[in-house]
């Protein structure tokens, strides 16, 4: 099996050089059926095969597949979690009754039985959270046709937690921040963000750490204002913060250039020289190597994006890629060798 | 650990190692033994402060603040008709048992929701099937009004018109009117 990459990761779209992909995300439930945490087995597994059947209806141009998450093996579940496909949780041992349908673009993904019956996702390279919501918007109206949506005229759609109750939707953009970390404004950013509703997490998500410089910032409400609204609302935010980003880098070159280009210089030496590297470096130092790269420090453009780069990285991603399980010490030698080939384009 | 026994630090290469570090971050564990001024310049005693605090870890204190402890005992026992879920489970994990929870549970709810969204009323998208619903809704209420108004008029001709609409699009009860 080729692990392959997603059309997100192709480092286009808006501002993509700092606004790594833009994703929206519905939570949908069926009425009249437990929430997936209160499931009997075969409840889980009825559900299972409601929405199979529901996308086996859809028309043939959204080219979406089902699959069950037993059908997999444990590395291939994890590739997708790696591919930012389905999240941590759904993959989450023991596989009881979890599935997945995904677009042949690595696009679209529909995660079944995770903390909601249903959670829509669209994810698009760049800023685009608008064009992400319009496709997310008419993949929940054709659903709508075939599976019974749990709702209330008041609170709109009953969600599982009452944190995604309303609209059920999270809007987020992954960004590339280096500059704001160098210059330890980062913090501040972020305790403002908070201030006005926007969650800031890591690179996987809740409770994941920041790797990279990657950071994902997210709506906290979605009660009480329409999906424009909070579309538009975090779009604007994320504008705010690449300006903000833009001005460090900015102030880096006019103030510390030469410190910066060793930086990153000295990360693609180690990048393109070493025979051992963790995940952890390996993201730590792409982040040095892209914002080079972003700057001019170091010539670009790169044989693949950054989130090519993060993504085949990642252990589950160079297992598949390997065709087989590697020991971590084993890993962290053929993700050096990747990174070696890959960087210098000589694959 | 007894395999720790004697290790030197993987960081300075100098002090023995004493702290043993294992962290599973997405299913791929990493493991350090580093001595104690690595660790602590690494910052690795920080993990150890548990997993991130987040709403939904707060959310089982909220409900508990937010609905009525006064009224803890009798509230208690409540459970949702269509699945079973009690009170005290919802309150304990913060999340709902099924979409009709939500209708058992409303009175407590109802400040949760507005401290978490500031808002209770939905504005978004709703299913089509039940904006039709509304549509359909909003066309009763104003051909009723209509036919209200018809009454009053006493124009009966036009009224008893606009009652038969009503029951065409109900299936028959054209109820309150009084005609």
């Amino acid at each position: 099996m080729n692990p392959g990459f997603s059309q997100w990761m192709s480092g286009g779209g808006p501002e993509g050089d700092i606004v790594l992909s833009s994703r929206i995300r519905l939570a949908r439930n069926l009425s009249g059926m437990p929430f997936p945490h209160r499931m009997k087995d075969e409840e889980g597994r009825a559900m299972l095969s409601t929405v199979e059947d529901a996308v086996a209806e859809l028309e043939p141009g959204w080219n979406i597949q089902f699959k069950r998450l037993d059908s997999l093996a444990p590395l291939e579940r994890q590739l997708l979690m790696e591919k930012h496909l389905v999240s941590p949780m759904l993959i989450q041992n023991p596989i009881r009754y979890e599935g997945v349908a995904l677009d042949d673009r690595e696009s679209i993904s529909i995660m079944v039985n995770e903390e909601d019956h249903l959670r829509v996702q669209v994810l698009l390279p760049g800023l685009q959270l608008d064009e992400a919501w319009q496709v997310a918007n008419r993949l929940d109206d054709t659903l709508e046709q075939h599976l019974d949506f749990a709702y209330d005229e008041n609170s709109g759609y009953l969600t599982a937690w009452p944190t995604n109750l309303g609209t059920g939707l999270r809007a987020s953009v992954m960004l590339h921040l280096p500059a704001l970390v160098m210059t330890r404004q980062a913090p501040q950013v972020f305790t403002t963000l908070a201030q006005v509703g926007i969650v800031v997490r890591g690179l996987y998500g809740e409770g994941s750490e920041a790797l990279g410089n990657i950071f994902q910032i997210s709506n906290q409400v979605s009660l009480g204002l329409t999906e424009d609204e909070l579309v538009h609302n975090l779009t604007v935010v994320a504008q705010q913060i690449v300006g903000r980003e833009r001005n460090a880098r900015q102030h880096l070159m006019e103030q510390a250039q030469l410190p910066l280009a060793d930086r990153v210089g000295r990360a693609w030496g180690i990048l393109t020289n070493a025979r051992v590297m963790t995940s952890d470096e390996a993201l730590r130092l792409l982040s040095d190597v892209k914002l080079g790269v972003d700057l001019g420090l170091i010539k670009g453009p790169l044989p693949y994006t950054f989130s090519q780069l993060t993504v085949m990285t990642r252990p589950a991603f160079l297992q598949v890629d390997a065709e087989r399980e590697l020991a971590p010490g084993e890993r962290d030698q053929i993700r050096a060798a990747t990174l070696r080939t890959h960087l210098l384009g000589k694959d | 650990m007894n395999e720790d026994q004697g290790q030197v630090c993987q960081r300075c290469q100098q002090k023995p190692a004493q702290v043993h570090f294992s962290k599973v971050v997405n299913g791929e564990k990493s493991e350090r033994y580093l001595c104690e001024d690595c660790a602590r310049e690494e910052g690795a005693f920080h993990f150890m402060l548990g997993p991130q605090f987040t709403v939904q870890h707060v959310l089982g204190g909220l409900i508990g603040q937010a609905g009525m402890p006064a009224n803890r005992a009798t509230v208690d026992t409540r459970a949702c008709p269509d699945c079973g879920y009690t009170y005290r489970e919802f309150a304990e994990s913060g999340r709902l048992g099924c979409d009709r929870c939500y209708q058992a549970f409303r009175s407590e709810l109802n400040p949760l929701i507005l401290r978490l969204h500031g808002r209770v009323e939905h504005r978004g998208k709703l299913p089509s099937r039940g904006a039709k619903h509304l549509k359909a809704q909003r066309e009763l209420d104003r051909l009723r009004q209509e036919m209200a108004e018809a009454v009053k008029r006493e124009d009966f001709e036009e009224a008893a018109k606009i009652r038969d609409h009503i029951r065409t699009l109900t299936g028959g009860e054209a109820h309150e009117s009084g005609i």
